[in-house]
């Protein structure tokens, strides 16, 4: 009986967003690889990948096809499953993360039936990313010790110590935005930021978090581990640190879940602080155009925004050199941790007394 | 009946479900990935290609030796300080109901912290220049 009741089309709808927005998140994060090599190019004179296809668009491609057909090397000292497990579970935690993005708004078909932009619409999204992201940290620290290779274990110890220190900053950073909302939703957090200009104020978060967004971005960079945190894979010190003994698309699978998370990262940042899927004028354009031409458009500006995040990482990493460890560890836990403490205190004293 | 239910404000299990979904569709694209580069990719190994990577020279015992104990206290100090972090979701959400009383117990609660917070630095255990 229960078998029956349950709706196979909605399944189905489930079935075809997680396809689309895996294969997004994929092609998005192939593309990034070549957008990197672009912007480094540009940033440092040169031409970049210009051979395979026009623009050397094809680049990304071809290097795929490549790890594809290379030898799979597991050293003999090595534990063989571990040494597995590790890209595995880096890659998927990288597709599990954008379960909670709310991609658009809902569409509304004419037969009455709704179909959500996002997969599951859970009331405790951002704690659910931050489970997800932790347990990323795994697969870096399960590689690093089961490839048995000095440089792989010392990049994995700082890998794991480095995520970890961030993500307190990053919490507490992230608590004062929600005393403002209320809520761990992020379908709800983004419906809050509609439009662009409410009540003599912008609607978007980062016009009413700056420090927050400040302390969350940096906290970013760290946890994503790019430079100029990137020490974990430092080549000029580390041989690429935990991922040294991997070869194949095992490498593959960690250099593209790299880009996943810088994609799916992206996009949780603008969904938190600019607006996710809204623009100015939006209620003009909705009343001008059918629900589903909107829908796309949403996602569009969703799409573009995450874009140029992506963009400003990549200007950021080929713009400052790397942090020495020590460096790093002073800046985690010795400044921004309290300055997060000290934003969401003052938030809550404005929230208080100013604004009440 | 189950679009009623994941439509519905009250948030149950069954919200869940589109994530066990997305969880076994990336298992299978993960596990189908590394079977394909497993059978895709030529074999010849040798000992020489199986031996770990020392900048070329012969690898010098075992590289699971013990690490400095920074990295240790580092996590450790975490797991305190991200028990106190976890319990300020709850308020967060609650914050604008709690009012002005909610807002000067969790002064004390970040005092607390504060607390804690000064003493690891006092000892050191933040110091990595030594």
């Amino acid at each position: 009986m229960l078998l029956l009741s349950i709706d196979w089309s909605f399944i189905i709808e489930k079935l075809i967003l997680i396809s689309v927005i895996l294969g997004a998140s994929l092609g998005v994060a192939t593309y990034a690889t070549w957008g990197e090599r672009k912007v480094a190019a540009w940033m440092q004179d040169r031409k970049g990948p210009s051979r395979a296809g026009p623009f050397g668009l094809l680049q990304p491609i071809a290097d795929g096809i490549k790890l594809f057909f290379k030898e799979e090397i597991i050293p003999n000292d090595a534990n063989r499953f571990l040494f597995i497990l590790g890209p595995s579970l880096a890659m998927l935690t990288a597709c599990m993360a954008s379960a909670v993005v709310p991609w658009g708004p809902s569409i509304e078909l004419e037969s009455g039936r709704v179909i959500a932009l996002q997969v599951a619409d859970i009331n405790i999204g951002i704690l659910y990313v931050f489970g997800v992201v932790s347990v990323g940290v795994y697969g870096i620290m399960l590689g690093g010790w089961a490839s048995n290779n000095k440089y792989s274990l010392m990049g994995s110890v700082r890998a794991a110590s480095q995520a970890i220190s961030y993500e307190l900053a990053m919490g507490i950073s992230l608590i004062a935005l929600l005393m403002m909302t209320g809520t761990l939703s992020l379908a709800e957090i983004v419906n809050q930021q509609h439009g662009f200009w409410e009540n003599g104020w912008f609607t978007w978060n980062v016009a009413k978090q700056p420090l927050g967004f400040i302390i969350f971005l940096v906290c970013a960079f760290a946890e994503l581990n790019r430079a100029p945190f990137d020490l974990p894979e430092a080549e000029s010190e580390l041989v690429a640190g935990y991922h040294t003994e991997y070869s194949s698309m095992k490498l593959g699978f960690y250099l593209f879940a790299e880009y996943v998370n810088l994609f799916i990262s992206s996009a949780i940042l603008i969904t938190l602080f600019f607006g996710g899927y809204n623009f100015p004028f939006m209620d003009q354009v909705a009343g001008s155009v059918s629900p589903v031409v909107f829908s796309i458009i949403c996602v569009l500006v969703l799409l573009t925004k995450t874009i140029m995040m992506i963009l400003f990482f990549m200007f950021i990493r080929w713009t400052i050199p790397r942090f020495r460890y020590d460096q790093l560890m002073n800046l985690g836990w010795k400044s921004l941790i309290p300055l997060a403490l000290v934003n969401m205190l003052i938030t809550g004293a404005i929230i208080i007394w100013v604004l009440n | 009946m189950l679009s009623v239910l994941l439509n519905s404000p009250a948030n149950t299990t069954i919200n869940y479900l589109p994530i066990v979904i997305q969880l076994v569709v990336a298992i299978g694209f993960v596990a189908f990935m590394m079977s394909v580069t497993h059978l895709l990719g030529p074999k010849r190994r040798t000992s020489d290609k199986l031996a770990n990577f020392e900048s070329g020279i012969e690898s010098v015992g075992n590289a699971r030796q013990p690490m400095a104990i920074k990295y240790f206290l580092v996590a450790i100090l975490f797991v305190l300080f991200d028990v106190e972090v976890i319990f300020f979701y709850p308020y967060a959400v609650n914050f604008k109901a709690l009012g002005k009383e909610g807002f000067l117990a969790v002064l004390m609660f970040v005092a607390f912290f504060l607390v804690g917070f000064i003493y690891i630095r006092k000892r050191g255990a933040l110091d990595w220049e030594e």
